[in-house]
């Protein structure tokens, strides 16, 4: 199982470590520290390195790797799961996880990672049992405890843990009571030169976030459930009623949890909301070359695109580039080659553009590869996959409870290649 | 700390913690801290057990302070800190504490409160982990197993766990011993329990070997909802135990079809995780278009690489691109791979490039097209693009003679960019080969032998058969270089290769041109369509392992996992539909297991009776107790010997054949060992001998592959009488396709020891320069008998008597026409000696002794009937070795 844990910054130090079971030399990350000199980049660090007497499972996170030691056949999926996780719960706990937060709140971290796992044995990793165990901080309670001399330590037994829902403790009471769905989708493309669609699948999810007093069971149905076919669902669905009805039912957890996620593969067709045209051009002879693109609007049912963000990752041997955008904000950083044109808002009727010219470093030949764009935007009310919720219904409890549903979709790594 | 205040303490505590947790030694302070520990205060207490577990380790003596508390907190009212206080106590490393654990954990095993039960089910593999035999002394395994019928799903997980992980140090224990009740048990609870519960329940119900189809359908269908978990590693354990038992499954089962179709989309899903867990899942998924290519092969789509994966990613995705490249999807694989061609990651680029020639050998139809996606990378110019493009340029010339040389010219202007050994030594074949067809194919090889000393050995055994095939196509014009090259590889050079081969070359061309023609110029076998796939019998094997390092290595976890517990073999069940029967389900097919099947040991000339299981030896480690008698040290199971040794002592009557090789042991013809099929060519065959004292495997490689094999070596697994092999496996010539070799291969009795089931197994892995192949044998016994097994006749009957009846077993060898004297010596060649004779009621008695190179004694009684030829053996074991020791 789960040996120890270290935190590592970008720069390589350790400002963290956790032993379950007995201590292992921090000397131990020294084959990592290798492994990420080799790589050229944080984020292609091999997750899993071997070394003569353990191995070295890592994720990397909000510029932190977590590297947890195991000395046996463990699977590592299991693993990297439960890392995925603690940092999910640093974020849920602190608002943010980065280096300065969990050092300020070493304690707290260090609490809740006793908790999360005994002997290596995950215990209690849903982040609403943990909070229960161990009180978040807040500048309130912070205040509240030096006055009163309390403590952060809940001394009750979390009562989930054992019960047939171990995911919902009992005795939950709210004035308001409401229940907010949030269908969200990304789109994950690979468009080619032309503009036609390689792949595009969608990654969907359903956040809720219910807040609803006593022992609630909810009831979701779809207009067009056909379109779930690969899901993964949270704990508390009931998958038989999924399987005969193609209903959801399910007593939820408190507060905030993923009802589940979805995926819409390659196969089905799936429609790409926005477009680009672009001319990008060296030329071999001089050292200026050519560039402009447009962004549009394509299949969005009539709504909006927004957030739209253009980044492109620029050959080498650019020098710098002298681009006017007809809208937005853009930069290039003459370092990273990076290009980033923050555009906004669509308006169909004025499609934004950036165009200029580049200049390459004199003697060089032309670049061989061709910069992919990689884009970001947003559209609110829709869910592009056209999934539908037909109704909420709660049984259970008496009162009438407030319910809401959003749409939105997102892009995800959506590249369009030059 | 000291202070009386309360939130002062605490406040104290905590900056020690925190001290603690970046790595500071605070270990000074341990008396103040554990004074501390004597309080209600749940948070504090908690702060200090948190000190305590990282520092009682060095300071024991101090440690045992905190026991009291301990056990007292062990019996609070409050479930929490009753768990807490197990919890805890566990987490404290110090040998002395352990024996005040005991008590407390037993009460809490059986806690009221299952949240105290599923605590201390942990607390036992923590105990297990410090001190394994006080927990099996005290009976906790017990517990624990009957923890697994538990009413609480947690409990029931936590035990699975901790019974997993102490099984691990065990592989010989049955601890999680599954039958169709308890694994009715753990399919409620996997229903019920968290995640990570899950994930322990899948792992152990892949372990399991349903009787029939039935049964693993019902399993299957229980395990199919895993599917849509939200945790990767439960939806991958699942996928494990499913691909398991679909072995099991008849193919024209409607239920088959239906369990393929819901494997993609969960695979498929994984995809779109967080890149760490893409890895593995890709590692996995390879593994899985191998063994079940049709479960993806509409999944294409989903590998093709997205800019900024990481590089990790992005070379599996590649991998299984190649894997599932068909007819239906090239054109759309080709362009993709020609898109990432011109991408920045040079390794990346590298092992794009060979994908597209590894497609071309893949899917015939398609090799035209790759051909001039490859002439359009080089006109790039990009140095290493066109380096990897000559290197499978050259493969695709292999797998497809004579249709594409029109490239050759293009090929030829990149010649002098060529910088890599790999690239240098494939073009200079693509001239040797093409000779013919390249005018100025001299003037190319001759401006490679400029440099030849600086060339890696690579490239000069190339440029060597290039000339020489060169001057066998135009012999006029190149007399001189052939003469040089000639000379630089035999006289000027210090590589034994080189010089043998261009000895070898100089002979045959000095001798007989025409022979050498044929030799050099030889027709050549086509390449095989994938080079890299994993052996069929490690890919079942692997395949058991879905989800584990081992599927990430794609290595058997003996071949890394640390530390010297033997590893437990798994392997598929076997198919059910060609014997739809329950006993096949027993034994494995030999197609999915990862051992050939052990040959007939020695195909016995005496046919003998079905021996009961004849007892060996005891163990020197067991006392002289309970009924079991496996030979070698540390196991408990009772073995069955009785095969080999009965086989064994049959073969030593070998009167039928009557060799009559008085003096040296019984030798039994060769056997195949390895088939070819199963080693890419290699046929292994071979049998044991004993003389003199001596040893020897007597071995027979024969090549029927197509290719020359070299670098030969061989070593034994850990087995039960530590053989090992006493000198490298010598072959001195690379060995020629459709050649054979006999080898002796000297053997002693030094290697480390460990016991196999059966007891005579040998594990055997050969390597060549292709692969590494594993096969398992079983060897006579009788090699094993060493010289000085002779017994005093007075050690002999007293040993004799008391020996406990347990230990004694019989068997009758029937056919057998010889009498007492010619048996007597027939057995002395074998070092099987007779210590006394008897003639009772016209029955010749014999009495033997024999001992076993590790020192145990057997000693045996032949009562031989001349009027009915027929013995009766019995093989007494003794332990003797145990009583000199004393």
């Amino acid at each position: 199982m789960i040996h120890s844990l270290f935190l590592i910054n970008a720069s390589g130090d350790i400002f963290l470590e956790k032993h379950w079971k007995s201590v292992v030399s921090r000397s131990v990350c020294d084959y990592f520290f290798e492994a990420q000199e080799r790589a050229s980049e944080a984020e292609n660090v091999p997750p899993v390195i071997p070394t003569p007497h353990h191995y070295l499972l890592s994720v990397y996170r909000h510029k932190i790797f977590f590297v947890a030691v195991i000395q046996s056949e463990v699977p590592p999926l299991f693993v990297i799961e439960f890392l995925h996780r603690v940092v999910d719960t640093f974020q849920d706990y602190f608002g943010v996880c980065s280096e300065v937060i969990i050092k300020d709140n070493v304690v707290v971290v260090y609490e809740v990672l006793e908790e999360m796992l005994d002997n290596g044995f995950p215990l209690a990793t849903e982040s609403n049992i943990l909070k229960e165990l161990i009180k978040p901080p807040t500048i309130l309670r912070t205040v509240v405890n030096t006055i009163t001399g309390s403590t952060n330590v809940g001394d009750q037994l979390p009562t989930g843990q054992l019960s047939v829902v171990p995911w919902r403790r009992t005795g939950v009471k709210y004035t308001n009571n409401e229940a907010y769905f949030d269908v969200v989708e990304e789109i994950d493309a690979i468009i080619d030169k032309s503009g036609s669609t390689i792949t595009a699948e969608i990654q969907g999810v359903i956040d809720a976030c219910v807040k609803l007093t006593g022992m609630p069971d909810l009831t979701l149905s779809f207009m067009n459930p056909r379109l779930l076919d690969d899901v993964s669902f949270h704990p508390c669905v009931r998958f038989k009623r999924w399987e005969s009805e193609r209903i959801l039912s399910f007593i939820p957890p408190d507060g905030n949890f993923r009802l589940l996620s979805y995926h819409v593969s390659a196969q089905n067709l799936v429609a790409i909301p926005v477009y680009v045209k672009h001319n990008i051009s060296f030329r071999d002879s001089s050292s200026l070359g050519r560039f402009e693109i447009t962004v549009g609007p394509k299949q969005t049912m009539g709504k909006t695109v927004e957030g739209v963000m253009v980044t492109s990752q620029m050959p080498k041997s650019v020098l710098n580039m002298t681009l006017t955008p007809s809208q937005g904000t853009h930069a290039f950083d003459p370092v990273t080659k990076l290009l980033s044109w923050d555009v906004g808002k669509i308006n169909p009727q004025k499609l934004p553009s950036l165009k200029g010219s580049v200049s390459l470093q004199a003697g060089t030949s032309k670049p061989d590869e061709n910069p992919t764009i990689n884009l970001q935007f947003k559209i609110q009310q829709l869910a592009i996959s056209g999934l539908k919720v037909n109704r909420l219904d709660m049984y259970g409890e008496k009162y009438k409870p407030f319910k809401g549903i959003k749409y939105m979709t997102k892009a995800g790594k959506f590249q369009v290649r030059t | 700390m000291n202070s009386d205040k309360k939130e002062k303490k605490k406040e104290a505590v905590k900056k020690v913690i925190a001290s603690m947790t970046v790595g500071k030694d605070v270990s000074a302070l341990f008396p103040d801290v554990v004074n501390c520990m004597q309080t209600d205060n749940l948070e504090l207490k908690k702060l200090v057990y948190l000190y305590l577990m990282n520092y009682a380790k060095s300071q024991p003596d101090m440690a045992i302070m905190a026991v009291n508390t301990f056990v007292k907190d062990c019996e609070d009212p409050n479930p929490l800190i009753r768990a807490l206080a197990v919890r805890t106590m566990g987490c404290i490393r110090v040998d002395k504490i352990t024996e005040y654990l005991c008590e407390p954990l037993r009460k809490c095993l059986k806690d009221e409160d299952p949240y105290v039960r599923k605590t201390a089910a942990v607390c036992v593999a923590k105990l297990h982990d410090i001190n394994a035999q006080l927990v099996e002394d005290q009976g906790f395994l017990d517990t624990l197993k009957d923890l697994i019928s538990d009413s609480n799903p947690m409990v029931v997980a936590n035990a699975v766990a901790a019974l997993s992980e102490i099984a691990e140090s065990h592989p010989s224990s049955n601890l999680l011993d599954l039958n169709p009740q308890s694994i009715n048990k753990l399919l409620t609870a996997l229903n019920e329990c968290t995640e990570w519960g899950q994930i322990f329940i899948l792992d152990c119900l892949a372990n399991y070997m349903p009787k029939d189809d039935r049964e693993a359908q019902s399993i299957c269908e229980r395990v199919t909802p895993r599917l849509s978990h939200a945790n990767s590693a439960v939806v991958l354990s699942a996928v494990k135990v499913l691909m398991k038992f679909m072995e099991m499954l008849s193919k024209d089962l409607d239920y088959y079809g239906t369990l393929l179709k819901k494997l993609a989309p969960p695979l498929v899903t994984l995809l779109s995780a967080e890149p760490e867990l893409q890895y593995v899942a890709l590692r996995n998924i390879n593994l899985i278009v191998q063994k079940r290519p049709e479960i993806l092969k509409h999944e294409m789509k989903v590998f093709f690489v997205k800019y900024n994966d990481p590089i990790y990613v992005k070379l599996e995705k590649l991998d299984i691109m190649i894997r599932l490249a068909s007819q239906a999807n090239i054109a759309q694989v080709l362009a993709e791979l020609k898109e990432y061609a011109t991408e920045v990651d040079v390794d990346f680029v590298r092992k794009a490039v060979r994908a597209i020639g590894r497609c071309a050998i893949k899917v015939e139809q398609s090799a035209e097209r790759c051909v001039s996606t490859l002439l359009d990378l080089i006109q790039t110019k990009v140095n290493y693009v066109v380096q990897e493009a000559i290197v499978v340029i050259k493969d695709i010339f292999r797998k497809y003679p004579n249709k594409y040389e029109s490239v050759i010219a293009t090929l030829c202007e990149n010649l002098d960019s060529l910088d890599e050994p790999e690239a240098r030594a494939a073009m200079i074949w693509i001239v040797g080969e093409y000779a013919e067809r390249i005018d100025n194919a001299d003037e190319l090889l001759e401006s490679f032998l400029e440099g030849f000393h600086d060339e890696s050995t690579q490239v000069q055994l190339q440029l060597l058969t290039a000339i020489v095939k060169l001057f066998l196509k135009k012999p006029t014009e190149t007399q001189e270089l052939v003469q040089q090259v000639l000379s630089l590889a035999t006289q000027d050079s210090d590589n034994p290769d080189l010089r043998d081969r261009g000895y070898i070359y100089w002979r045959l061309l000095s001798t007989d041109p025409v022979a050498a023609k044929e030799v050099v110029l030889a027709e050549k076998p086509l390449i095989s369509e994938e080079t890299d796939l994993i052996e069929p019998t490690l890919l079942d094997e692997l395949i058991c392992y879905i989800g584990t390092l081992a599927s990430v290595y794609h290595k058997p976890p003996s071949a890394f996992v640390e530390g010297s517990r033997g590893v437990v073999h798994k392997s598929l069940p076997p198919r059910s539909d060609s014997q739809p029967c329950c006993e096949c389900a027993l034994t494995p097919n030999p197609s999915h297991s990862l051992h050939p099947p052990p040959p007939p040991l020695l195909p016995p000339p005496v046919p003998l009776p079905v021996v009961p299981p004849v007892t060996p030896p005891l163990s020197p480690q067991m006392g002289g107790g309970s009924g079991s008698f496996a030979a070698a040290p540390s196991t408990t199971a009772p073995t069955n010997m009785g095969a080999p040794l009965g086989s064994g002592l049959g073969d030593l009557f070998d009167l039928t054949g009557g060799v009559g090789t008085l003096s040296g042991s019984y030798v039994a013809p060769k056997t195949v060992w390895l088939p070819a099929m199963k080693a890419k060519g290699l046929e292994i065959s071979g049998t044991f001998s004993r003389q003199v004292g001596s040893i020897s495997m007597d071995l027979v490689l024969t090549n029927k592959a197509l290719q020359v094999m070299s670098d030969f070596a061989i070593q034994f697994n850990r087995n039960s009488f530590g053989l090992a092999p006493a000198a490298p496996l010598q072959v001195h010539a690379p060995l020629a396709p459709n050649q054979s070799v006999e080898i002796s291969l000297p053997l002693n009795t030094v290697g480390s020891v460990m016991k196999m089931e059966p007891l005579n197994n040998l594990q055997v892995a050969v390597k060549n320069n292709i692969d590494v192949f594993y096969f398992s044998t079983l060897y006579p016994l009788h090699i094993l008998f060493v010289e000085d097994g002779k017994m005093e006749r007075q050690t002999f009957l007293a040993t004799w008597k008391d020996i406990p009846n347990e230990n004694e077993t019989q068997f009758q060898i029937k056919d057998c026409s010889l009498n007492a004297d010619a048996v007597s010596s027939k057995l002395q060649g074998s070092n099987i000696f007779t210590i006394a004779k008897r003639n009772v009621e016209g029955q010749d008695m014999l009495y033997q002794s024999l001992k076993l190179t590790n020192g145990i004694w057997v000693l045996a009684e032949l009562r031989i009937q001349p009027s009915n030829p027929s013995f009766t053996v019995h093989p007494i074991p003794e332990n003797k070795w145990r009583r000199v020791r004393r």
